[in-house]
């Protein structure tokens, strides 16, 4: 029972992270019916400027407290992230717009790898320890359950910034101009929506919310490394296509339940599989999840839409 | 034919017969002039003509049928792995080679079959994810299968795999002809390789101007307007999957016997990525393309190998951008420009039976 409840926090924890990093892959998909293979490795570039940025603070201005070193590094991060973001789509993705489906998708790949590799020049091929700068030490245990502060910090924060996309989207101008550009571009642009300014803006969020992602993940683990997005990036898409793509509360149910479903899983499936299995398959879940749910319900837990086939 | 000559377009246009015959010329004296700058160089021709059977087949799957699928190198994987089971020490079993390839090659059509049955009905950019997540899938396996029974031997991969052995023809040996000449087994593995790259190509071709081939072409181009006219297309879409698969296993096989080692490194998402890359650059679709694709960036990273690190040495004193860094930064350029700037590849398909166009541009023959 006590693994059972701790492995729930832990998937809590994971599946907030999962989450944030959805949002980004269901606001594109909802307008631009892409997947924006490129969003995994988006996180990884926050993670590791966030990186570089807090040992360049630490070395230059010690005196600063932990928590505003996070939040600095963090800040430069996400605006690193959202100029990438926006560089991205400009570059790759707005001169196929009118492309048929697998061009801009190739090109996404292709985007993707590229950013690995530069991230690979740059920061090298190693493992990097991220600095802990909110402490990783358990606290008191409640009802046997062990939860660190960072695991605290990044449910907090991850909950704001849902509330505040949310918020953005259903209350704004903005918002409301996305809203309209996902139902169709060109009834949105006749109404007066530059719908060009629309996308690169989701683009800039959507990445804001991956470099926010990317230094969660990178202070739970402790490390950074140049291919560190690609598994959260998949898991991530997998959570938006659980939730229902393009469905904004969808992103954010579906991240919760597959990082309960993971970490649950990695708990029991010893016991499970006889001992034929081990943690080490834990990746496996998010696969055998994508698979089931586009099999069985392609338009996800709460997504509206009607499979399109063709 | 035509596909031949078609692979020097300035030439293939004005003269087939004499573009043919270079074409046939080059790839009989390949591993000649390869022989010029050494021994190596031979062995990354060796390479490049199973990167072209893996490029063919990809391209069976993304070109002709429209499918695109991101873990292609699964099928390659269960190809060497079978070979590996079959004919090595890890199992203490010999098989002969005539038996293990045809095993490999069917086990690689099953694994397509098992996972095209659940998923073909996906949507292209659904049923990218899904071929990608089953990649990682099998290579999560193959890295993980160790214990508690030992069956891939894990990370380390398994080594001694038997060579080919033709008739009492063993491969892996220098070949004495006469007295004075000997082949060197890396030419011998060339010459094998590429017989059954020519067998692919026919059987590719012919299949692309089959009712079948035509059927693809029909389902890549408008799936609904396929089906009304009475394709089945489930059927049809399997079969591309498990002909590809097919491919990726014969050379996967191969791969084994060559190397005589496989592990799961060999097999990443990379690899899978790398061939794609090939065939987006070659011309989807295009037989010629696809080959020209795969052996120019089979080489390509090479070529930079032995180019970028002497110049970055001179240049900066120490190597900044080491070669799978170069390789990883080449394929991922290819690919967005490619994708940007000519999206139907450098030989574009133009024959009627193949319009990628249609898949993965507009702007064809402006």
């Amino acid at each position: 029972m006590e693994t059972l409840l701790q492995q729930t926090v832990n998937g809590l924890v994971v599946g907030s992270v999962y989450a944030l990093v959805a949002l980004g892959y269901t606001m594109v998909y909802g307008i631009l019916g892409l997947i924006n293979f490129a969003h995994g490795d988006v996180l990884m570039v926050g993670a590791l400027v966030a990186l570089e940025a807090i040992r360049l603070l630490q070395v230059h201005a010690p005196e600063l407290g932990l928590v505003p070193t996070l939040l600095a590094g963090l800040s430069v991060s996400v605006l690193v992230c959202m100029v990438l973001g926006y560089t991205i789509e400009r570059t790759a993705y707005r001169r196929l717009r009118n492309a048929p489906r697998l061009a801009p998708l190739i090109t996404a790949i292709g985007v993707s790898f590229l950013l690995q590799t530069i991230a690979m020049i740059i920061w090298g091929r190693n493992y990097h320890t991220f600095p802990q700068l909110v402490s990783t030490t358990p606290l008191e245990p409640v009802a046997g359950v062990f939860i660190t502060p960072v695991q605290i910090a990044i449910l907090v924060v991850s909950a704001l910034l849902m509330v505040a996309l949310m918020l953005l989207v259903n209350k704004t101008r903005l918002g409301r101009a996305m809203r309209a550009t996902a139902e169709n571009h060109k009834v949105a642009s006749l109404m007066g929506v530059d719908t060009n300014k629309i996308i690169a803006a989701t683009f800039i969020i959507g990445s804001a919310l991956a470099a926010v992602a990317g230094v969660m993940f990178s202070s739970n683990y402790g490390i950074a490394h140049y291919a560190m997005g690609f598994m959260p990036g998949l898991k991530a898409f997998t959570a938006a296509v659980l939730g229902g793509i393009g469905n904004l509360g969808g992103a954010m149910l579906g991240g919760l339940v597959l990082g309960l479903v993971e970490s649950i899983g990695a708990g029991y499936i010893e016991d499970m599989s006889f001992g034929f299995l081990n943690s080490s398959y834990q990746d496996i879940f998010a696969f055998m999840i994508l698979g089931i749910v586009l099999i069985f319900r392609p338009t996800g837990l709460l997504g509206e839409r009607v499979a399109d086939r063709a | 034919m035509n596909e031949l000559a078609l692979a020097i377009p300035w030439l293939g246009k004005r003269n087939p017969a004499a573009a043919r015959g270079v074409v046939i010329l080059l790839a009989f004296a390949a591993p000649l002039i390869a022989m010029l700058f050494g021994k190596t160089w031979v062995r990354i021709l060796d390479f490049a003509m199973l990167y072209v059977m893996l490029a063919i087949g990809l391209n069976l799957v993304v070109g002709f049928a429209g499918l695109l699928d991101l873990g292609y190198i699964a099928f390659y994987a269960v190809g060497a792995y079978t070979f590996a089971f079959l004919a090595s020490p890890h199992f203490e079993l010999h098989l002969p080679f005539w038996l293990v390839l045809p095993l490999g090659a069917g086990c690689a059509a099953l694994a397509g079959i098992i996972l095209g049955l659940p998923t073909l009905r996906l949507r292209g950019d659904y049923l990218a994810i899904v071929t990608l997540g089953f990649g990682e899938i099998v290579r999560i396996f193959l890295n993980n299968l160790n214990q508690p029974i030992n069956i891939t031997n894990g990370p380390q991969g398994i080594n001694m795999i038997d060579p080919l052995v033709l008739l009492g023809w063993d491969v892996s040996k220098p070949l004495k002809i006469g007295e004075e000449i000997t082949v060197n087994s890396l030419f011998q593995y060339y010459y094998i390789f590429l017989a059954f790259v020519v067998l692919s190509v026919v059987l590719v071709q012919r299949l692309q101007v089959s009712r079948v081939g035509r059927a693809w072409a029909a389902i890549r181009d408008d799936e609904l307007a396929a089906k009304a006219i009475g394709i089945n297309t489930r059927n049809m879409k399997l079969l591309a999957f498990s002909l590809g698969a097919t491919f990726g296993g014969v050379s996967g096989g191969l791969f084994a016997a060559f190397q005589g080692f496989v592990s799961p490194e060999s097999f990443s998402l990379m690899e899978s990525i790398a061939v794609l890359t090939m065939i987006v650059f070659g011309g989807m679709g295009n037989l010629a393309g696809v080959i020209v694709g795969a052996l120019a960036l089979t080489a390509l990273p090479e070529v930079l190998r032995y180019v970028a690190i002497p110049v970055q040495q001179a240049l900066f004193d120490k190597v900044i951008l080491d070669p799978e860094v170069l390789r990883m930064l080449l394929l991922s350029l290819a690919m967005i420009f490619m994708m940007l700037l000519r999206p139907a590849g450098l030989i574009p398909a133009y024959s009627r039976y193949s319009r990628p166009e249609l898949v993965v541009g507009k702007e064809v023959g402006k």
